[in-house]
Formats: C-alpha cells, sequence, structure tokens
C-alpha cells in the first residue's frame, strides 16, 4: 500500500504541500462553533454539484419537454423526487449558510486588512449564489417559473435606453419561450457553477495563504505596519496544527447539516413543479421562492414614483457598499463588542428582511379572486336585515368588493376590513366613496345603478358593534332640524 | 550595445505570435457577440411583430370582454406551449374593440376581468384596471398594454410578437381614454 503511494507521489509530488497546508498553524481560539459556516456553505455546494449531475441525467431543457421531465423524476424515476428534493433544499440551505457566513465575517471583522480581497470574492460568491438560485426557479419550468421570468424582464425593462434590448437578450427573443429556457439552462449549469468553482478555489486559497481570522479581543486594533507580523507571532505563541485542532468541528457541522438537508428533503419532499407553462393558464398566482419573498413584498408596498429607482439603483448601491466595506474600514477595531453600528445594521437588515419576508408569506396587499364566491357573508351580519340591507349584502358579495375587504376575517385585505364600517363613514361618506373610490379603491359608480348603490350602502350602515352607534353627519342634522324635515 | 533595450529575434517572433493571436481573437469575437446578441439585433424596430387573426368579430359579444388566445408569430421548434399567448378583447359595440395584454402593466402577472364589477384583477401585488383597461388602483403607473388592432375580413386581428414589459418603446402603448369606467 505504501508503495503504491509513494509511487503516485513520486510523480504527482503533493503529499508534502498537502500535509503542510492541513497541519498549518491558526490561532487556538479559531477552533470555535462560531468558524463552521464557511465549509458548511462548501460541503452544501458540493452536493449541489452532485445532485445537479444526477438531475441532469433526467431533465431536458426544452420548454415543451422540462416540466413533463420534471414530473418523470417525481413519480418515474426510482427515487427521483428524493434526489429533486435534496438539490431543491440544498439551495434554500446554501443561501442561508452563505448569509450566515457572511454576518459572523461582519460582525468578526475577519474582512479587514489583509483580507479585503477574500471579502470581496465573498461577495461576487453571494451574488452567483443569488443567481443559482434565481436560474433554478426557472429550470423548475413551471407557472412560477414562466411567471417570474415576466417579472424579471418587467423589472430589466425599466432600465433607461437599453430596458427593451436587455429584455430580449434575458429571453433570448421577443418572449418567454424554449431560448429562454435553454439559456437559463447555460447559466445555471455551466456559466455560474464554472465561476464559481473558480471563485471558491481564490477564495479557500486566501484563507490558506492569510491565516484564519483570529478571534476579535476588544480593543486589540489592526493596522496594517503590523498586523501581519501580530498574526505570526499569535499562531506561534498560540497556534495549534488546523489538522485535527480545529477541523473537527467543521467535520461534526458539515455532517449535521447534511443530514438535515436530507431530513428536510425526506419529511417535505421535493419543490413542485406547480402548473405546466401555459401561458393561456391565467387562473394562477405566481409567487417566488423563500430567498426571494422580500423583494416580492417590497415591490407590492413601495411608492410608485420610488419603485423604478429603487429597483435599477439600489441593488447597485448595496453591491458598491459592500465591495468598498474593505476599504473604509481595513483598520481598526474588530470586535463587534466595540462596533455598535456594525451590530445595528446587521439587526437592521435582518428585521427588515424578516418582516418583508413574513408579509410576503400572507400578502396583504393581493385581492383573495376567490373571496367573492368563496367567503360568504358571515351569518351575524345579517340578522335582522331587512330586504334592502339583504340585497345590499348581495351587491357586496356579486360586485367583489369582498376581494379586497374581509368580514369577520375572511375576505382580502387590500383594502380596511369593513366589520365596523358604519362606525368609520357617514351614509353619504360611503355613497362618496362607493361612487368615485379613492385612496387606491376604484370608483364603482359606472358599475352600480342607483338602486344597487342604495342596497349597498344601507347593508353597509348595519356594520357597526352592537353597543356603538354608526356614524352621522351632526350639521345634516342640524340643517334638517332647522327646515323642520328632521323626523 | 547591452541586450536589454534591443529586440532579440525570438522576442520579436513572440511579439508577432501575440499580435497573431490578437487578431485571430478579434476576428472570432465578432461572429461569437454577433450570435450573442442576435435576439436584440433580430428585434430592432418591430421584425418581431405580425398580424395575427384572433377570431371572428361574431365570436366576441357586444359588451363584454372574452379572454382569447393566440400563437405568438416567432416560434422556435422546442417552444411547446409557451408560444401559446392569451389576450383579453372587449367588444365595445359594433366594429369598436380593444384588446388587452394580459400582462400586468406593473410586474406582468397575468390579469383577471371580473364582469360583475367591471374590473381587471392582478394576483401578485393588487394592481386593478377599469373595463378600458385604464388604471383603477394599485401599484401599475399606467393601464394594461393594448394591442393595435384591425377588423380584416370579418377577423379581429392584432398586432403581436413581443411580450409586453413597461419598458416597450412604442408598439403597445397606453391610449388614453376620455373618461375611466
Amino acid at each position: 500500500m505504501t508503495q503504491i503511494g509513494e509511487w503516485f507521489d513520486r510523480r504527482l509530488q503533493l503529499a508534502a504541500p498537502i500535509r503542510e497546508t492541513a497541519e498549518h498553524a491558526v490561532p487556538r481560539s479559531t477552533a470555535s462553533w462560531f468558524y463552521v459556516f464557511g465549509s458548511a456553505a462548501l460541503t452544501v455546494f458540493i452536493l449541489q454539484l452532485v445532485t445537479g449531475i444526477l438531475l441532469a441525467l433526467i431533465y431536458v431543457p426544452s420548454a415543451s419537454e422540462a416540466w413533463s421531465s420534471l414530473q418523470a423524476l417525481n413519480h418515474d424515476v426510482t427515487l427521483g423526487w428524493f434526489i429533486r428534493a435534496l438539490h431543491g433544499w440544498g439551495s434554500n440551505f446554501i443561501v442561508a449558510l452563505v448569509l450566515i457566513h457572511m454576518v459572523q465575517v461582519f460582525l468578526f471583522g475577519a474582512y479587514k486588512f489583509p483580507r479585503e480581497l477574500t471579502w470581496i470574492v465573498g461577495v461576487f460568491l453571494l451574488l452567483m449564489t443569488l443567481g443559482m438560485a434565481f436560474s433554478g426557479q426557472v429550470l423548475r419550468f413551471d407557472q412560477d417559473a414562466y411567471w417570474g421570468l415576466g417579472i424579471g424582464a418587467s423589472i430589466a425593462s425599466r432600465v433607461p435606453i437599453l430596458g427593451p434590448a436587455i429584455v430580449k437578450l434575458m429571453l433570448g427573443g421577443p418572449i418567454i419561450a424554449g431560448a429562454t429556457l435553454s439559456r437559463f439552462f447555460a447559466l445555471h449549469v455551466f456559466v455560474i457553477p464554472g465561476m464559481l468553482i473558480g471563485f471558491v478555489c481564490l477564495h479557500v486559497l486566501m484563507v490558506l495563504k492569510l491565516g484564519i481570522n483570529e478571534w476579535p479581543m476588544p480593543g486589540r486594533l489592526v493596522r496594517r505596519a503590523t498586523y501581519v507580523s501580530e498574526y505570526h507571532e499569535l499562531t506561534k505563541k498560540d497556534g495549534a496544527p488546523f489538522v485535527p485542532y480545529a477541523i473537527w468541528k467543521d467535520l461534526f457541522f458539515a455532517a449535521f447539516i447534511l443530514l438535515a438537508v436530507a431530513a428536510c428533503a425526506l419529511y417535505f419532499g421535493p419543490f413542485g413543479p406547480t402548473g405546466r407553462p401555459d401561458p393561456t393558464i391565467i387562473q394562477t398566482v405566481p409567487k417566488p421562492d423563500y430567498f426571494f419573498l422580500w423583494l416580492y413584498a417590497l415591490l407590492s408596498l413601495l411608492p410608485l414614483s420610488l419603485e423604478t429607482p429603487v429597483l435599477l439603483v439600489a441593488p447597485v448601491l448595496v453591491i458598491i457598499a459592500l465591495l468598498l466595506l474593505p476599504f473604509l474600514s481595513g483598520e481598526g477595531e474588530k470586535s463587534w463588542r466595540r462596533r455598535p453600528i456594525a451590530v445595528l445594521t446587521v439587526l437592521l437588515i435582518a428585521i427588515m428582511l424578516s418582516t418583508f419576508t413574513h408579509l410576503a408569506g400572507y400578502t396583504p396587499w393581493s385581492p383573495h379572486m376567490n373571496a367573492w364566491s368563496g367567503d360568504p357573508v358571515p351569518e351575524r351580519f345579517l340578522h335582522g336585515a331587512t330586504a334592502l340591507q339583504l340585497q345590499g349584502a348581495l351587491v357586496f358579495q356579486a360586485k367583489q368588493c369582498r376581494n379586497c375587504h374581509s368580514l369577520g376575517g375572511l375576505g382580502g385585505q387590500r383594502g380596511p376590513a369593513l366589520d365596523s364600517v358604519a362606525v368609520r363613514l357617514t351614509q353619504d361618506q360611503l355613497i362618496r366613496q362607493v361612487i368615485q373610490g379613492g385612496g387606491n379603491m376604484p370608483a364603482y359608480g359606472k358599475n352600480l345603478s342607483p338602486a344597487e348603490t342604495t342596497a349597498l350602502v344601507a347593508f353597509l350602515k348595519t356594520l357597526h358593534p352592537a353597543g356603538q352607534a354608526p356614524a352621522r353627519d351632526a350639521a345634516r342634522d342640524v340643517v334638517l332640524r332647522e327646515s323642520g324635515t328632521h323626523p | 550595445m547591452s541586450n536589454e533595450n534591443t529586440l532579440s529575434r525570438r522576442g520579436l517572433f513572440m511579439n508577432i505570435g501575440m499580435l497573431f493571436n490578437g487578431l485571430v481573437a478579434v476576428a472570432l469575437a465578432l461572429p461569437i457577440m454577433r450570435f450573442l446578441l442576435s435576439s436584440v439585433t433580430r428585434g430592432r424596430g418591430d421584425s418581431y411583430l405580425s398580424w395575427v387573426p384572433l377570431g371572428r368579430v361574431s365570436e366576441f359579444p357586444e359588451g363584454e370582454t372574452r379572454l382569447a388566445t393566440f400563437r405568438n408569430p416567432y416560434v422556435m421548434p422546442t417552444d411547446g406551449k409557451t408560444v401559446d399567448t392569451a389576450c383579453w378583447v372587449r367588444r365595445i359595440a359594433g366594429d369598436q374593440f380593444q384588446v388587452f395584454a394580459v400582462n400586468c402593466a406593473h410586474l406582468g402577472c397575468p390579469v383577471r376581468w371580473f364582469p360583475q364589477s367591471g374590473l381587471f384583477m392582478c394576483p401578485c401585488h393588487g394592481g386593478a384596471y377599469y373595463r378600458d383597461g385604464s388604471r383603477a388602483s394599485g401599484p401599475p403607473e399606467r393601464g394594461l398594454f393594448e394591442y393595435p388592432h384591425k377588423i380584416e375580413n370579418g377577423m379581429v386581428t392584432i398586432q403581436a410578437g413581443e411580450l409586453p414589459t413597461p419598458g416597450m418603446p412604442v408598439a403597445l402603448s397606453e391610449k388614453k381614454p376620455p373618461c375611466a369606467g
């Protein structure tokens, strides 16, 4: 055995550099559970490469057959569903791991001198990971993928002057069709993975050359002139060989993450595909995968005038800020204990992203397309109602008011809930609001006859809590009393 | 004379070799770029657009809005169902028509028509449009995209072929109605 090994090493001459790399000294403080996210992301990346190649054995990148080949993977090919589930869950895990790794590096000041380029390469790795996530969603060529591409095209088309050309370049033609899927296949399978492999190698090479970032101590400042010698002193005085001193934690965590991916794949199964990518089926509610849900929410909540600038300018600014970060604060304090603004920035971004993601989970801004026919007016709102009010409740349902307004907690949330609308608006205000719209409500004047409006408003006037009187126009009361016509 | 400032015979050959490679690279880059950008250059102007029949005028009742489908005029062999496109056809009266793209003017999700309330509603971000396609509420900045149309031999015909997106220059422009409703 040793002889065979020696035969190969005489020709390859790799044993010595590998041993040297494995046993290079790292500061003892880096053998920490906080330092395992990068290697875990790398492990899941390898899982993605393997499962990706396995899927490519069956998957057909053609607009007419991709969807059927996914169905075959799910239902016909032995364990095809499991490989799809591993790949899908692996992508969710890798996005999460890359983000956690980035937050850890940021909070531990690891991007500072001399590791600026490691950070910059990491920023590109993040962008490529997100590129893989989006293009992967396209390859799952279903209704969500089709309309998701439409959303991508609509965003790209807003680029001044070049917009329409960018759309055609992105779609590979005038519409979302076969050429679109093929080019996203090329991106997802050849272009981005190739670049990812190259950039991952660079990233890891720099970690090895420059050393793992030592555990930050408050008050121990980074200075360009002295840092490198200080780091070498630290590894000499308080260092230990990376293998096995630090690596066992990486190994444990990587195995745990792989197990978690497999468990999710086994328990939750693969993602989709949803309906056939047939553009003539318009009864669909497209939604992005979880890592882009925050964007979906943001696009509903931004004011009109801000939408295009935020879509086109904000990503550029964010990327520039990330790339400039190591140059703007390349020296000084590393410890998060002495960097309150860094901690607050991370918290703010995390809260923002999770709030938007949570909102996108139940989309209060979308009309409930079937509420008018599916959610009847709850019985308690109709007790003791007059014929006119009952007719009004019917108008309320039939004119799709329910798609945007909820009653008894059921219905759309685009507009305000109407359970107690009569307390807020007087009869005249109700009529005006229904007929003229306003405040983001369409005007119904042309679609309601006077009789329907009267009935609808009579019903809306009954919508107030039992002990609370409906709103009334006090001025109108006075006028009516003075003219002697008040009942 | 020292050798540092003079070009050796081998050095000259190397430089010529690099220049030669550079020229070949440029010569190859041209067809590669033309291939890569073909979907852009081919669609310059309105060469992707053609007139497509949707159906006989009599198939669309007066005063109603109906979903019609057509096959995109530009087709590749592997396009499958993706070239089948839907659009909303509104017959106002007689030969007066409006043909809307199903794609919301906000981000392109498919809008649905609700005849009872006379509104198009978008399931994605809640855009709503009146029956004439003008914006009613929600995030869209404009009304629905409208296909140019004409009646030819009793057929409703539209000029189509490109995915309608908010940044499109001319083809599917917004028609300003005299009065919304």
